[in-house]
């Protein structure tokens, strides 16, 4: 039996995917994949690090689209979410969809499978989200500009969906908790980082970062969101269960509540 | 802008439009184009919560709350004393399209009370909507409110601009209408439900050969029932939902537990509880019969007019009929794994793919989601362990009640508190 070996790569998903290649090619028994900011040598494997190949990573890409578009979307979102560990688990998954006959990634019975499955959900459920939670705010040069701070990383899900309905208003969308962020410029989308002395949330202190006329669409807003409350019907519960706390500093309307 | 005069009005006409409870944003194909702004495409986006839990996806409100009818239900009725004001075209359009560019909503959703005559109301409402979708590029989601009484030439305009419309039955009986509404007549209600289900049917055929074919109110049309006004039962409600469904297309009926807002002799007191769990188990009614494959007979009939309030229907059902069951999860078809109580539409995808790679047992099935306190009673799978006794209704009732929480359960528990 080989040596088990442990896998670095950069961090990205196409970094992942060549080390999902790689694994395959060289017939490696791997031990783990880590990612190369957080690499953890074990006591009986190997370390080998993996530069990103982007036509390997096309290739792992396509075989996994192959087998089923579900299963290439359940890695990708999957692999979004973060989580310790997601990589290797991954790597089972795509092991056990190559193995197998058609289908295997519908097999809700197998631990792996459900996992994977539950995790692609719940960034599926935070991509929503951030849907719907982002508040643009204007700036004065005419940026709509947003912060937000999604629980995995889902900026690069979301770009689509703006693009697609804000295509005449120049925006951009700040991920404050991995510090980067996503700007259109009425053309197309690419990735910005920045340095942000101040994150604008929702405070009651105007900034002048900000045109005049946004603070009093933020208090129509907010007058809106309390007179379309029911008084009568009020379910604190089921309110916090639909809006989390956590992301109340950002939302205009629960400004006073922060 | 005059943004204190704004302010006053939105106050005013967001408070009034809030009864309406249909809140969908989702079911329309309109997509951006031209880059334009927005984009309403299938799935809706419930952008923020108020504290009663309903969610915000359109920016709500009346153009006017001025009436020329006085339904006893409505807080907008001329015999109410309340602040008045109206609109201009011209203050919708701006508040839609500045909340819409901050990802505020998912478009308009625009009502109105009735002012001079029917159709000079629906003009307005019209005006709206065109205005927004020809002169400011808009593909967002428009539900525009049909106006009871309004004419057919009105209601197919109406379709070009608006993604959703929809008229409110809300009296489900006919003698509740009578009784409570007594200037309004049933053919004003169901006239412009009848002319837009002809468009809508008009138009999906004729688009299958012309494919440019002006869209017609591409997300359908809904209505609504007040719930716990009239003195109807469950069976009233469900029986006439039902034949809204099937007579008109109805793409949703809604049931909105009747929030008391003025002291009429009619009408439950001010301060009376909202019926918020009656409520609830009719909105579960209603998904049995869409995706559930239940009729609406099994549920509700003359042995049983009303729905249990501590369970749920489906479980009311299924201790009504307990010779279907057990269902044996591995080998049982689609339509009667739906049936059985704990395990919803999700599970059942679930489980029709898992079992073709191995027999499913307890495990797997808690693993997925089913909620097995429930679903146990009814269903066996591969294990050696399921129920063995014969358990009647009452029992298995209680059982289940026993072991499990309800967020209702306070309101019809027969148990007396010790503390109060």
């Amino acid at each position: 039996m080989n040596a088990s070996t442990t896998l670095v790569y950069d961090g990205s998903f196409n970094g992942f995917l060549t080390a999902v290649f790689v694994a395959f090619d060289e017939k490696i028994n791997v031990a783990d994949i880590q990612k190369n900011n957080q690499t953890q040598s074990g006591l009986f494997s190997e370390t080998e690090t993996v530069f990103t190949h982007v036509e390997k990573a096309k290739r792992v890409w396509n075989g996994i689209r192959n087998k089923s578009h579900n299963a290439i979307s359940h890695v990708y979102f999957a692999f979004l979410s973060e989580t310790e560990g997601i990589e290797l688990m991954l790597y089972n998954y795509i092991q056990k969809l190559m193995r197998d006959k058609n289908g295997k990634y519908l097999d809700y019975s197998d631990s792996t499978v459900l996992h994977i499955a539950q995790l692609a959900k719940k960034v599926g459920r935070e991509k929503h989200r951030m849907e719907a939670f982002v508040r643009f705010q204007l700036t004065k040069d005419g940026i709509y500009f947003a912060n937000i701070e999604p629980d995995f990383d889902v900026l690069p899900l979301i770009s689509k969906h703006f693009r697609n309905r804000y295509a005449d208003q120049k925006w951009l969308i700040y991920d404050v908790k991995r510090k980067y962020g996503i700007y259109y410029d009425l053309d197309h989308v690419e990735m910005v980082s920045l340095n942000l002395k101040d994150i604008h949330h929702n405070r009651t202190v105007k900034s002048d970062a900000f045109a005049n006329v946004e603070y009093e669409y933020q208090t129509l807003w907010n007058d809106y969101f309390r007179s379309t409350n029911i008084a009568s019907r009020i379910n604190p519960k089921l309110h916090v269960q639909h809006v989390p706390k956590r992301y109340w500093k950002y939302l205009s309307e629960k400004k006073e509540a922060v | 802008m005059n943004f204190d005069r704004i302010r006053e009005k939105l106050n005013i006409l967001a408070d009034a439009a809030k009864y309406d409870v249909s809140c969908a944003s989702s079911g329309s194909n309109r997509t951006n184009a031209n880059k334009g702004l927005g984009n309403a495409s299938k799935m809706g986006i419930c952008h923020s919560y108020t504290a009663d839990g309903r969610c915000v996806s359109l920016l709500k409100i009346l153009l006017t709350n001025h009436c020329i009818f006085d339904c006893a239900y409505c807080v907008t009725r001329k015999s109410n004393d309340v602040p008045r004001a109206a609109f201009k075209v011209q203050e919708v359009v701006d508040l839609t399209i500045n909340f819409y560019r901050r990802n505020y909503i998912e478009g308009l959703f625009l009502s109105s009370g009735i002012f001079k005559s029917p159709d000079h109301t629906m003009e307005r409402l019209i005006a709206v909507a065109k205005k927004l979708r020809e002169e400011e590029n808009f593909n967002g989601y428009i539900h525009l409110k049909s106006i009871p009484g309004a004419s057919d030439e009105l209601m197919y305009e109406a379709g070009l601009y608006a993604d959703r419309l929809s008229v409110n039955i809300e009296v489900p009986t006919v003698s509740g209408l009578k009784l409570l509404a007594p200037d309004k007549k049933h053919e004003d209600f169901t006239k412009p439900m009848e002319k837009v289900k002809n468009e809508i049917v008009r138009y999906t055929s004729e688009r299958k050969i012309i494919k440019s074919t002006p869209k017609y109110a591409p997300a359908g049309q809904s209505t609504q029932m007040i719930v716990g006004a009239s003195g109807e039962s469950d069976k009233d409600i469900m029986y006439s939902a039902t034949y809204y469904y099937k007579m008109y297309h109805m793409k949703r009926v809604y049931y909105s537990g009747y929030v008391p807002v003025t002291h009429d002799s009619r009408l439950p007191a001010i301060g009376t509880q909202v019926p918020m769990l009656r409520e609830n188990r009719l909105y579960q009614t209603d998904w049995l019969l869409r995706f559930y494959g239940f009729s609406v007979k099994e549920l509700l009939n003359k042995q049983h007019p009303n729905l249990d309030m501590d369970v749920d229907p489906k479980l009311s059902w299924a201790l009504r009929n307990l010779h279907h069951f057990p269902v044996d999860v591995n080998t049982a078809d689609k339509r009667l794994l739906a049936r059985i109580p704990g395990i919803g539409l999700r599970s059942v995808d679930k489980i029709i793919k898992a079992r073709k790679f191995r027999k499913l047992n307890w495990d797997h099935l808690k693993k997925m989601g089913v909620a097995l306190n429930r679903a146990q009673y009814f269903m066996v799978c591969d294990s050696r362990y399921w129920e063995r006794r014969d358990l009647d209704a009452d029992k298995i009732k209680g059982m289940i009640l026993q072991n499990s929480t309800g967020k209702f359960r306070d309101q019809y528990s027969t148990q007396l508190s010790l503390f109060n």
